[in-house]
């Protein structure tokens, strides 16, 4: 077989915390170049597996391979090495709120590139650019943006080291749906002009629809049910239907405490 | 399942407290053992160890001069109300040998200590904590910087080395405090006074209080990066973080203190 390995295989991901199962047999591959979304409910594991997949988690028990080759175990040097092909934008944006826009953008240019001061500048107004923001903002501190402003600032420092794979967070979390639109048509854009990878997380359907070009449903640790995007709505599983059309009730329970 | 036992049982609260005291204890070493593999590998971030040895050093000058020139001052004042029953020499002498004694192995140090341990280990806490519950420090990996290297190594190294700078500067001032009351409230002789001092001054105590003030700026950097690093929950978790590092700072100083103390001159 000449298999071409998948750019993201997670195999049989287990992770605890205490006694609680977060992850429980996840299995997932992401193709070169493909966009797939996790969808799933609050605290159905989303973010601890993309925590595990950056090495900022380690699984209990499991397999995560990037190009075939596994990442779990390996020194932390090498894990430095491995974490150039990331890149990624979270759920707040997570900019270092003591430096400038531009200082943000340019930060992965100069330490994970080696660019000079003037080159790196050049690339990260470009990439401000592609997100609509102008060099007026360059000077800016985050704190004087607006989360949408604030999102766009992150995507551009996530796509300006050009990185084979990316990470979403929630990208529309926290914005009004117009601005959510807005940062959905950039993630598409910018990560199709670099032909990335990308594996988003998200509770939103409407983002997922236009982001993914497969759509997986985490649901208790595992994935229940993954396919083509255009086929969500036809996926026959009950509980990716109530997910879906947002039903209070259906098979999944929330884990909430009665009122 | 089986049964739980229900109620309050102490054994079980002890047990819980003793196993999350030597997790912390374990994880302490292991990040203190992470930090210092970093001072020598590079990259090495010349130009932010610089910016924090002027944050704890230069800028933690005025708190450090203060407490010293005070403490010097009621030394002096102190030494000389215990020994007013003898002649005006052997008032002198105790004076100038209490003031430079105390002032070089024992309060420079413990105080420039303390002072740091409140001015630079709460902010560092506070500052790392933050960027912890905002995800700056996973945001540092996803941009190819080991947030070890890049947060903590820079900080360590500049408690690690300014504090015995300040400490050196503290004996200075703090036993210019005790001239200024020996000589203009207690009217010994100043040229007398300065002779005194100096023949009390050895080189032994003034490099015991050295090594004290390198031990405690490594200290108080270390634990203030460690409780904002390992921060959780928000604006809460950050107060806590702040408030640990300050006092697990302020203990440890204070028992090291001892320790190090006997070892230079407890035989």
């Amino acid at each position: 077989m000449s298999e071409v390995p998948p750019k993201i295989r997670l195999k049989n991901l287990h992770k605890k915390f205490g006694d609680k199962v977060v992850l429980n047999g996840l299995n997932l591959d992401v193709g070169k170049g493909e966009s797939v979304v996790i969808m799933g409910g609050s605290g159905s594991g989303k973010s601890v597996s993309l925590k595990c997949l950056l090495g900022l988690l380690t699984p209990d028990e499991g397999q995560i391979e990037i190009d075939g080759t596994s990442i779990l175990g390996i020194s932390e040097d090498d894990r430095d090495t491995i974490n150039q092909k990331f890149g990624m934008l979270f759920q707040h944006a997570a900019l270092f709120d003591s430096m400038t826009v531009l200082d943000n953008v340019t930060f992965g240019l100069f330490r994970g590139k080696g660019m000079s001061a003037s080159d790196a500048e050049r690339v990260a107004y470009e990439k401000l650019e592609q997100v609509g923001l102008d060099r007026s903002f360059g000077p800016r501190m985050p704190a004087e943006l607006s989360g949408g402003q604030r999102k766009r600032v992150g995507l551009a420092r996530a796509v300006a080291l050009e990185p084979e794979i990316i990470l979403f967070d929630e990208p529309t979390t926290g914005l009004d749906p117009v601005m959510g639109d807005v940062i959905n048509d950039l993630i598409v854009k910018c990560t199709r002009d670099l032909g990335a990878t990308t594996l988003t997380i998200t509770h939103d359907m409407a983002s997922a629809r236009v982001i993914a070009d497969r759509i997986a449903m985490l649901y208790q640790g595992k994935i229940i049910w993954a396919g083509p995007t255009d086929q969500v709505d036809a996926s026959g599983d009950p509980r990716v239907d109530q997910f879906i059309h947002g039903r209070a009730e259906g098979p999944i329970k929330m884990e909430a405490r009665r009122l | 399942m089986s049964e739980r036992p229900t109620g309050i049982n102490p054994l079980r609260t002890i047990g819980t407290a003793t196993l999350g005291m030597l997790a912390t204890m374990g994880q302490l070493t292991l990040f203190m053992l992470n930090s210092v593999s970093h001072f020598v590998r590079p990259p090495i971030y010349f130009r932010l160890i610089g910016r924090q040895m002027i944050d704890v050093g230069y800028y933690s000058l005025p708190v450090v001069g203060l407490t010293t020139l005070f403490s010097g001052m009621v030394i002096a004042l102190q030494s000389y109300t215990g020994a007013t029953r003898v002649t005006a020499d052997a008032a002198l002498e105790n004076v100038t040998a209490v003031v430079v004694l105390s002032i070089t192995r024992e309060l420079a140090p413990v105080l420039a200590g303390l002072m740091v341990a409140g001015r630079i280990g709460a902010s560092m806490a506070a500052e790392i904590g933050t960027m912890r519950v905002t995800e700056q420090i996973d945001a540092l990996t996803t941009l190819s910087t080991n947030p070890i290297k890049y947060l903590v190594v820079p900080r360590i190294i500049a408690g690690l080395t300014m504090l015995p700078l300040l400490v050196l500067v503290g004996d200075v001032i703090g036993v210019f405090g005790g001239y200024v009351i020996g000589v203009f409230k207690l009217d010994f002789n100043p040229a007398l006074y300065i002779q005194k001092t100096y023949n009390f001054l050895e080189y032994i105590d003034v490099i015991s209080g050295l090594v004290k003030a390198a031990v405690f700026g490594f200290v108080v950097t270390l634990l203030g990066c460690y409780m904002g690093y390992h921060s959780s929950g928000g604006a809460q978790g950050v107060g806590a973080a702040t408030t640990n590092a300050v006092v697990a700072s302020a203990i440890l100083i204070l028992i090291l203190n001892y320790l190090i103390s006997q070892l230079f001159f407890g035989a």
